[in-house]
């Protein structure tokens, strides 16, 4: 084995999505504090499939560097665990102590119901962007990029928003599993670039309506899903998502 | 008898004058016409946007989650255009040199003009898209260097540009689905090609929830599934990235080109330990504005090693800045198969500095203090700047280009590469071979077409950075849209061939079969095991230099780990179920299939070229040493039998550039 720590794992396992699930204990001997969180996942995988006792546990993942969203896990009542801006996959052993005991379990809300152990669907979200979060430009119509210069403030901006990985970590932060800071991000975004000006009243409506219709919770505003984001989206996004909401119900322009 | 089906004409007008006379499909027949569309990254999404624009009928496949989280999402430093905003003396035709050049005169000139000549379209369809580009403060795009060039044609968004552009496609995918144009079905994995009557007719995938198989009809069906770098088991690909879909199409036809070709990333964060995963790229941007060197004397990369010395400590004149000495016209900027040698050529020596002697430095102190720093002092208008003033000056600087790229290093190694250069060493990141394609980019079997890093035909042995998102956005929205055509116009008349075909039949019965048999095995040993062994195999004998012993040699291990795999592989649970082990395990069982014929591709393959460095052929200087007389032509593999293949030759024609010996000094 690569390290000398010992971690006592508490792991939500579940069947599929029609049985019960359960806390399971696992101790992990061996643990290196340079191996990711993950990591430490294949080596407990690694041994339940050698043993041949219990099935190998199932969880989302798949760049391992932070940007894809796939990995999804709830470490000790936080997403993404105890760091701040950092995803699940970038989290490293070295940020726990040896001894310690951690809690894993799956998102919770009902828009993301568990698939298996660790896994959750989050198509929820692509039936989000799907409801309105593009630009409908065809391949093909688009003028000289530089033909339309745009503020570099405005553009950071948008950027920082369009970071979002869509990992759901904010839905599972929140306690009203509401899933504002996503669709807000993609809302701002396209909000702050004048490609997506045509379409923003539309946008804003069919989205948020899109959000309520998967189950989502209301906004109450608690931050809880900015101060867990792994890419530290803004809440700000939120409060520009709430002015283009009420100003689209009104029919404003705005410009 | 492989016809690459190049247009005639000059170089500059073979893509015009072809797009204006491919045959059309009439809107009316595009709508009873439907196509399968398999990855959904940069490829694979703007392709199945683009076709359904067009109104086709198309049914996209993922085996993530979702398709925004293909692995085009982890591209970090930028995509190429030949848009010359800078004024600094870039054309299509500077682009398609330097790509044919970077290359090493093993890609498909007409192919490559192609891409210069749609690269400027990607960049102007991402930005409606809503792509939020870095910009100047003139509200205009910015730009940066990349390897390989001497221009500044490379636009990107911060060090996460392929989020962005797949967020980009992505959106347009996603527009597409809910106008009901494109079915989506994410977790599902092509598990076979389906053949009927010599054309390609559909798929088998599995529902990877319910574990499921699915029949799929489609008049014509596009790979778009990425590389096939995970064969090496550590690599900087994701952890699902696999050679699959493409693997299934080789075995029913489709010949799979320069398998060898594989791209060795020279900056990736240096493996730690035995649990490693996964490799992490750190962007070639940083070569932009990092110094790469290694201690002079092998006594003071010793005392580093052993931490004696802080590298901090170590006088300019002890550091040997190896790239820019040894090729001082590109310096720091040579291509990635150069830049990886020559970090490899250092650390064989001696002189590397991390414990395993396994890491170069790359180190951003000099840039910072005295290129930002001095640029933010002179606008503070402080002429007499501290060094402390400096270095924060620079800091803030550096932080806004490559911020992300620095805190991920620190994530990951624990190390803040503000304060202490950054270490490094090469990489498995790309694989240029794939599958053989024609100018239409359809494969030896009709109807079925690869696009992206899936095929194998612009980057000839070595791939320039910046060039795979170009490649990817232009096949799937600027190249595929037109060649397409050139087939489905004479398909349509072709009514959907029902799922309960024959052939279809047959082809989901040995799918199953191939699933039963993993399950039934219940060895003792896990797949990544297997997995394991192989990569280390292949990065030892088949990774950054070759030679025919160690390939032989690797050829009959990896005969020896099939054996075996398929003797005491152990693959718990079942096949109707959420079953990540499953899906595995199917994956590796392809890769040593495949592992064996990169060996064999790389022994044939009798010289050096690119990042394929035979250490029998090379230059007096370490250079790859070309043998254009017996090899400059495609390799491309047909098919027979588990370990049998036979070998076909695409010759490569030079009408435009002159083939040299290949210099970056």
């Amino acid at each position: 084995m690569s390290g000398n720590m010992n971690i006592n794992l508490k792991v939500w396992r579940q069947k599929n999505g029609k049985s019960q699930g359960k806390l399971v204990d696992y101790k992990v001997e061996g643990v290196s504090p340079d191996m990711s969180f993950l990591e430490m996942f294949d080596v407990l995988n690694d041994r339940l499939v050698s043993e041949g006792k219990d099935e190998p546990i199932a969880f989302d993942h798949d760049c391992r560097e932070g940007i894809c969203g796939m990995c999804s896990m709830y470490i000790n009542g936080r997403p993404h665990g105890p760091n701040q801006g950092v995803t699940t996959c970038q989290l490293h052993m070295r940020s726990f102590k040896d001894g310690d005991t951690i809690v894993v379990e799956p998102w919770r809300a009902a828009a993301f119901p568990v698939i298996k152990d660790l896994a959750v669907d989050r198509s929820a979200f692509d039936r989000i962007i799907a409801s309105g979060g593009f630009i409908s430009v065809n391949t093909g119509n688009a003028q000289d990029a530089n033909s339309l210069p745009i503020p570099k403030d405005n553009a950071d901006e948008a950027f920082a928003a369009a970071a979002c990985i869509g990992c759901g970590a904010c839905v599972a932060a929140c306690k009203n599993s509401s899933a504002m800071l996503f669709v807000s991000a993609k809302v701002s975004q396209l909000a702050l670039l004048p490609q997506g000006d045509p379409e923003r009243n539309t946008r804003v409506l069919n989205m948020v309506a899109q959000m309520d219709t998967e189950g989502f919770g209301a906004c109450t505003n608690t931050g809880a899903c900015s101060a867990e984001c792994p890419k530290e989206i803004s809440l700000t996004n939120i409060a520009r998502l709430n002015r283009e909401y009420f100003a689209a119900q009104l029919g404003s322009d705005r410009s | 008898m492989l016809d690459s089906k190049i247009p005639q004409g000059p170089i500059e007008s073979k893509w015009t004058k072809y797009k204006s006379t491919v045959p059309l499909v009439n809107p009316a027949n595009k709508r009873s016409l439907e196509i399968i569309v398999v990855g959904t990254g940069l490829a694979g999404a703007s392709a199945a946007a683009t076709l359904a624009e067009l109104g086709y009928k198309v049914k996209a496949f993922c085996f993530q989650d979702s398709p925004r989280r293909a692995h085009s999402i982890a591209a970090q430093g930028g995509i190429n255009a030949a848009k010359n905003y800078q004024n600094d003396g870039d054309s299509v035709y500077r682009l398609f040199y330097d790509t044919i050049k970077g290359g090493d005169y093993r890609a498909r000139e007409a192919n490559v003009h192609r891409l210069a000549e749609v690269s400027g379209n990607i960049i102007d369809q991402s930005v409606a898209s809503g792509v939020p580009f870095a910009r100047e403060y003139g509200g205009l795009l910015s730009n940066r260097s990349f390897g390989g060039t001497q221009v500044q044609r490379t636009f990107y968004a911060a060090g996460q540009t392929g989020q962005q552009l797949l967020l980009g496609a992505y959106s347009g995918l996603q527009r597409q689905v809910g106008l009901g144009n494109v079915r989506l079905f994410s977790r599902h994995e092509m598990l076979d090609v389906v053949n009927i009557d010599g054309k390609c007719r559909g798929i088998i995938a599995r529902d990877l929830v319910s574990g499921k198989l699915e029949r799929h009809f489609g008049h014509a069906v596009l790979l778009c599934t990425g590389g096939y770098g995970n064969v090496f088991f550590l690599s900087t690909n994701a952890m699902g990235s696999n050679v699959t879909a493409a693997w299934k199409a080789h075995k029913k036809g489709a010949f799979f080109g320069n398998p060898c070709y594989t791209q060795i990333h020279p900056t990736c964060i240096p493996v730690s330990g035995d649990h490693q995963s996964k490799l992490t790229l750190m962007s070639e941007s940083l070569r932009n504005d990092g110094r790469i060197w290694v201690p002079k004397r092998k006594e003071d990369a010793a005392a580093i090693r052993e931490g004696k010395l802080n590298p901090n400590d170590l006088k300019e004149e002890d550091r040997d800045y190896y790239l820019e000495r040894r090729y001082p016209a590109f310096g720091n900027l040579v291509p990635r198969d150069v830049a990886s040698r020559a970090a490899k050529e250092r650390c064989d020596a001696g002189f590397g500095v991390n414990k395993t002697g396994e890491a170069v430095y790359l180190d951003f102190a000099f840039n910072m203090k005295y290129k930002y720093g001095k640029q933010v002092a002179t606008l503070k208008h402080i002429s007499n700047p501290t060094e402390e003033q400096l270095t924060a000056f620079g800091h803030e600087v550096i932080k806004e280009k490559y911020g992300n790229l620095f805190d991920m290093y620190k994530q990951i190694t624990g190390v803040d590469p503000y304060k202490n250069p950054m270490m490094i060493y090469p990489a498995v990141h790309y694989t240029m071979g794939g599958l053989w394609v024609d100018y239409n980019l359809m494969t030896t079997v009709p109807g079925l077409y690869a696009l992206g890093e899936a095929n194998f035909s612009d980057h000839g042995a070595n791939r320039l950075g910046a060039s795979a998102l170009m490649q990817g956005l232009a096949d799937g929205y600027f190249v595929i849209p037109y060649t397409i055509g050139a087939y489905l116009a004479n398909e349509i008349s072709v009514k959907p061939i029902s799922t309960d075909h024959e052939a279809f039949v047959k082809a989901e019965n040995e799918v199953s079969d191939r699933l039963n048999k993993l399950l039934a095995i219940k060895g003792t040993k896990p797949v990544d095991y297997f997995h394991k062994r192989l990569g280390k195999i292949m990065w030892d004998k088949c990774g950054m230099a070759r030679n025919v012993e160690g390939l032989t040699w690797a050829i009959s291990e990896i005969q020896k780990i099939r054996e075996e795999f398929w003797k005491d592989v152990r693959v718990p649970g079942d096949a109707n179920e959420f079953n990540p082990e499953l899906e595995k395990a199917g994956r590796v069982a392809d890769f040593i299939e495949l592992g064996e014929l990169m060996c064999k591709d790389a022994l044939e393959r009798n010289e050096s070229c690119g990042g394929h460095f035979r250490e029998d052929h090379q230059t007096e200087e370490g250079e790859a040493l070309r043998d254009d007389e017996n090899f400059k032509h495609v390799a491309a593999w047909q098919f027979n039998e588990v370990g049998n293949w036979s070998l076909h030759k695409e010759d490569l024609v030079y009408e435009n550039i002159k083939i040299a010996q290949r210099s970056y000094k």
